[in-house]
Formats: C-alpha cells, sequence, structure tokens
C-alpha cells in the first residue's frame, strides 16, 4: 500500500466514522418503536393465529363433526377429542380439549377443519402459572358467536339424512353412482 | 495520626466507595436509557420513576442467584478473579481529583498508580478466563491480554506527553497546569489515550475478549451470580475511571468560568461517558487484526512521534 492509498483509507475511515456516529445521533429524535405494552396494546390483524376457538353455526348448534382431521393434522398433538352420535345422526365431540403448554400455533388445524368449526383468534394472553390450566377444555374453548365466517352452515352444503329414507329418495335428490357397474 | 483521624480517614474512604458504587449503578441503567434513546426504543422504564429502580433490581436478582462453581473449574483463582476488576478500578479513584480541594490522595506517583492498576486490572480478566476452564472464557481471556498489552504501551506514552507539560506525576498538580486544556497541546495525546482508554475498558468498539456474537461471553461466559455483578461492576467502574482521567487529564479537570469546579469535572465526565454509550451504539466490533494493527502499527508510532513532539517542545519552549 502506497502513500496516497494510506491517506485515502484514513480519510474514508474518518469520514465513515462521523457518518456512522451523526446517523446514529438523529435517531435520538425519530419516533419511537416500542409500544408500552400493556398500557397501549396494538389492534392485531384479523388472521392473526392466537388463542384456538370452537364455534357455532347461524342456528346455534355446534360446528364440529368430531371428524379428527384437526388431531390428525396437529404436529405437535395438543388436541384430543371424542365423537358421539345424537338421535339424528349428527355427530359432535363429546370431549374436546386443546393443551396449550404444547399447542405452536400454526394454524392447521383451522385448515384441515371441513366445517370451519375451529379457528384461531387474535389473542395471545393467555399466561397461566401452571402447566395443568393451560389445558382447555370443551367449555373453555366452544363460544357461542360464529367467528370468522358469519352465516356457514355445514349442512347447508352437504344435506342431512331424513330417517326412513336411503340416500337418492328424497325429492330432487339423484340416486348415487353404483361405482360397481357404472359402466357406459 | 489519632484514632478520629482515622475515623474520618475511612469514613471518607467509605463514602466514596459508596458514591462510586451509586454511579455505578447510575451508569448502568444511564447506559441502558442512552442505548435506547439512540436505538428508537424506551429502555427500562418500569420500575420506580423513569425505571430508576431498574439497577436495584438487576442486583438483587444477581444476588438471590444460586452461588455456583462449575465443577471443571479452578475454583480458587475463579472466584477471586472477578474481585480484582472492581477492585483495581475503584483503588485508582484514591488519585482523581474532583475539584481544587477534594480528593482523597495526592501521590506524586498517581500516574504510575494509575498504569501499575490498569496493568493489574488484566489480571483479573485473564485468571477469569483462564480458571473457568472452558474454551470461549480461554478465547477471551487471551484476546483480552493481548489487547490490553497492546493499547496500554501507546496509552502511556500519550500520557507522558502530559507529564512534560505539567511536570509531574501528580494528578492535582497536572490539572492545576491547566489554565488552558492540554486537549489544545496535545490533540494527538487526547486521541490516543480516547482510544486506548476505550480499548482498556473492554468496550465496543473493543470488546473483543467478550465479544457476543463469536465467544458467548468471552471471558466471563462461565460467570452467574454475585461474581458477574463484580465484573458488571469492574467494567462500569472503568468507564467512569476513563472518563474521569480524560476529564482531568486532557479537558482540565475543575477549571472552567463561572460555575464551581466539581460542577465542571462532573460535566466533562458525564458527556465522555455519553460519548462512550454513543460508540457503543454506532460502531461495529473490529476485528481481531485490525485491532492489533491499529494498535501497534499506528497509535504506537503516534504516542512516539507525539511524545518526541512534546519533549522537542518543552527543551527549546518551556526550559528556555
Amino acid at each position: 500500500m502506497n502513500k496516497k492509498q494510506t491517506n485515502n483509507y484514513t480519510l474514508a475511515l474518518i469520514k465513515g466514522l462521523g457518518r456512522s456516529l451523526w446517523a446514529v445521533l438523529r435517531h435520538a429524535f425519530v419516533k419511537r418503536e416500542t409500544v408500552s405494552y400493556p398500557d397501549i396494546k396494538r389492534t392485531l390483524p384479523s388472521r392473526w393465529r392466537g388463542r384456538i376457538v370452537l364455534t357455532r353455526d347461524p342456528d346455534g348448534e355446534e360446528r364440529c363433526v368430531a371428524c379428527y382431521l384437526c388431531s390428525a393434522v396437529c404436529p405437535v398433538d395438543c388436541i384430543h377429542l371424542q365423537a358421539r352420535q345424537n338421535g339424528d345422526g349428527r355427530r359432535y365431540p363429546e370431549t374436546f380439549s386443546i393443551d396449550f403448554s404444547r399447542c405452536i400455533f400454526c394454524g392447521f388445524c383451522e385448515e384441515a377443519c371441513p366445517t370451519l368449526a375451529i379457528q384461531l383468534t387474535p389473542d395471545f394472553e393467555m399466561c397461566e402459572r401452571h402447566h395443568e390450566s393451560l389445558v382447555y377444555e370443551k367449555n373453555q374453548l366452544l363460544i357461542d358467536g360464529q367467528g370468522k365466517h358469519p352465516g356457514y352452515n355445514f349442512y347447508r352444503h352437504a344435506g342431512v339424512a331424513i330417517p326412513g329414507k336411503a340416500i337418492g329418495e328424497a325429492e330432487g335428490d339423484t340416486p348415487p353412482v353404483d361405482r360397481d357397474n357404472n359402466l357406459p | 495520626m489519632n484514632f478520629t483521624q482515622w475515623l474520618l480517614a475511612f469514613s471518607g474512604l467509605g463514602l466514596v466507595l459508596l458514591g462510586l458504587l451509586f454511579i455505578a449503578a447510575l451508569m448502568v441503567y444511564g447506559e441502558r436509557r442512552i442505548l435506547a434513546l439512540l436505538q428508537d426504543r424506551l429502555g427500562p422504564n418500569r420500575a420506580g420513576p423513569f425505571g430508576l429502580l431498574q439497577p436495584v433490581a438487576d442486583f438483587l436478582k444477581l444476588l438471590t442467584k444460586e452461588h455456583f462453581v462449575p465443577p471443571f473449574a479452578d475454583r480458587n483463582i475463579y472466584i477471586i478473579a472477578p474481585i480484582i476488576v472492581p477492585f483495581t478500578a475503584l483503588l485508582s479513584f484514591v488519585v482523581v481529583p474532583v475539584s481544587d480541594d477534594w480528593w482523597l490522595a495526592d501521590l506524586n506517583i498517581a500516574l504510575l498508580f494509575i498504569l501499575a492498576l490498569s496493568s493489574l486490572r488484566v489480571y483479573g480478566i485473564m485468571l477469569g478466563g483462564w480458571a473457568s476452564n472452558s474454551k470461549y472464557p480461554l478465547f477471551g481471556g487471551l484476546r483480552s491480554a493481548a489487547q490490553m498489552i497492546s493499547y496500554e504501551l501507546p496509552m502511556s506514552l500519550a500520557l507522558m506527553g502530559v507529564v512534560i507539560l505539567s511536570g509531574s506525576f501528580s494528578l492535582v498538580d497536572i490539572v492545576a497546569a491547566q489554565e488552558l486544556p492540554f486537549i489544545i497541546f496535545q490533540p494527538i495525546g487526547f486521541m490516543i489515550f480516547l482510544v486506548c482508554g476505550i480499548a482498556e475498558t473492554n468496550r465496543l468498539p473493543f470488546d473483543l475478549p467478550e465479544a457476543e456474537n463469536e465467544l458467548a461471553s468471552g471471558y466471563n461466559t462461565e460467570y452467574g451470580d454475585i461474581k458477574f455483578a463484580f465484573y458488571y461492576l469492574g467494567e462500569y467502574i472503568g468507564v467512569l475511571l476513563i472518563a474521569a482521567l480524560i476529564a482531568v487529564l486532557f479537558l482540565g479537570g475543575w477549571h472552567g468560568p463561572w460555575l464551581p469546579g466539581v460542577f465542571w469535572f462532573m460535566l466533562k465526565t458525564l458527556v465522555l461517558i455519553f460519548l462512550f454509550f454513543w460508540l457503543r451504539t454506532s460502531l461495529p466490533r473490529l476485528r481481531y487484526d485490525q485491532l492489533m494493527n491499529s494498535g501497534w502499527k499506528l497509535l504506537l508510532p503516534a504516542a512516539l512521534i507525539n511524545l518526541l513532539g512534546t519533549a522537542l517542545l518543552g527543551l527549546f519552549w518551556m526550559e528556555g
């Protein structure tokens, strides 16, 4: 390195030093990024993946049909439920528990749910002093509202079984395809 | 000395000690708030008014932690090492004059005393790294030894310029000689001392001994509880010491118009402490070869030339 290069290098060094010092000092007068959290709470995006709830359809019935898809897709196995059928053949979860001490809030259960029953909400303030308190049972999960999908009722699209009539016998119903004999 | 004098002397020492510890605690808080100010954050503002009780909370936390010595560590040295660092830094304050009639001791070799203690300080860090018996602390200790030895040379050579100008090793005489601050006659010496001072206290951009990103936490990786608090305390007392020394040696100490001397000394020290914090948030850490290059190839020759120039100046103008 010859002398001229050394001088240029030193000059650039001093200039760079001054510039970074000045740039940092200017930040003393910039608006703060931090929010004083418990006093000021930011509104979270509506798609925020927080506390999980079970929703009801517009008629006030449970949307969940206990298909076990959420439990199956859950990567940390934190969803446990027990299916049951009532008199008209409608399935519902007898018990439903989510262990929030294991839940990673990935939202897979919401994506897997065919009836839009299980939903993640923008609420993350669920601290507890004991692990056991983080296991939410069905009465803690089930809410009275419809959540993110108002007006959706699974059975309006899928139809319901009518006692005494097989599939295809109802009015305006097409008989099911016999897949063993559907040759042209 | 009779009993009353002893009592007075010891109570004075105790007061200074408590005052320094109090200032160090305030510096910990002040640093966090100033870093936050320069980084668009808020900083600690929950404990007490404006978060002023934060250092108390930190101290209580460290105090109540488990006193743990790693089974692989060299037990005695591991425990003694962190005590050395704040001890040497605190002891150096004995000779720092705060105002024109306020100091603990006016040694005629005060500067040598400070340099000797700052050399001893290396042992605290190096032995801590060695006694931890683990790889990151060892690297931190090695780096600290190399860094402090390299930067102590230009630091003491830069001080010799001040000694030539004032004709004394005593800090009181040096300040008394500064009708005009020595920074005017010794601008190079001031810069060298500032840089070396930052390097001596292991502050950014010279914090290679504890470089978080490479060495976990360097020499204090294996330290927890009150032993870590000692290292922490030592670092901040060291920053305070270097700031006070720069104020005393180059910025005229208690000299200043209108206001009492103590106030001027405090003002100069505070500005320098702010500079330390400001540099910490502005500059990236030096690479190891850059550190050694700037120490041996830039600062040492510059300090020697500065000393030579000052000596010639002193020979021809001041004596004649």
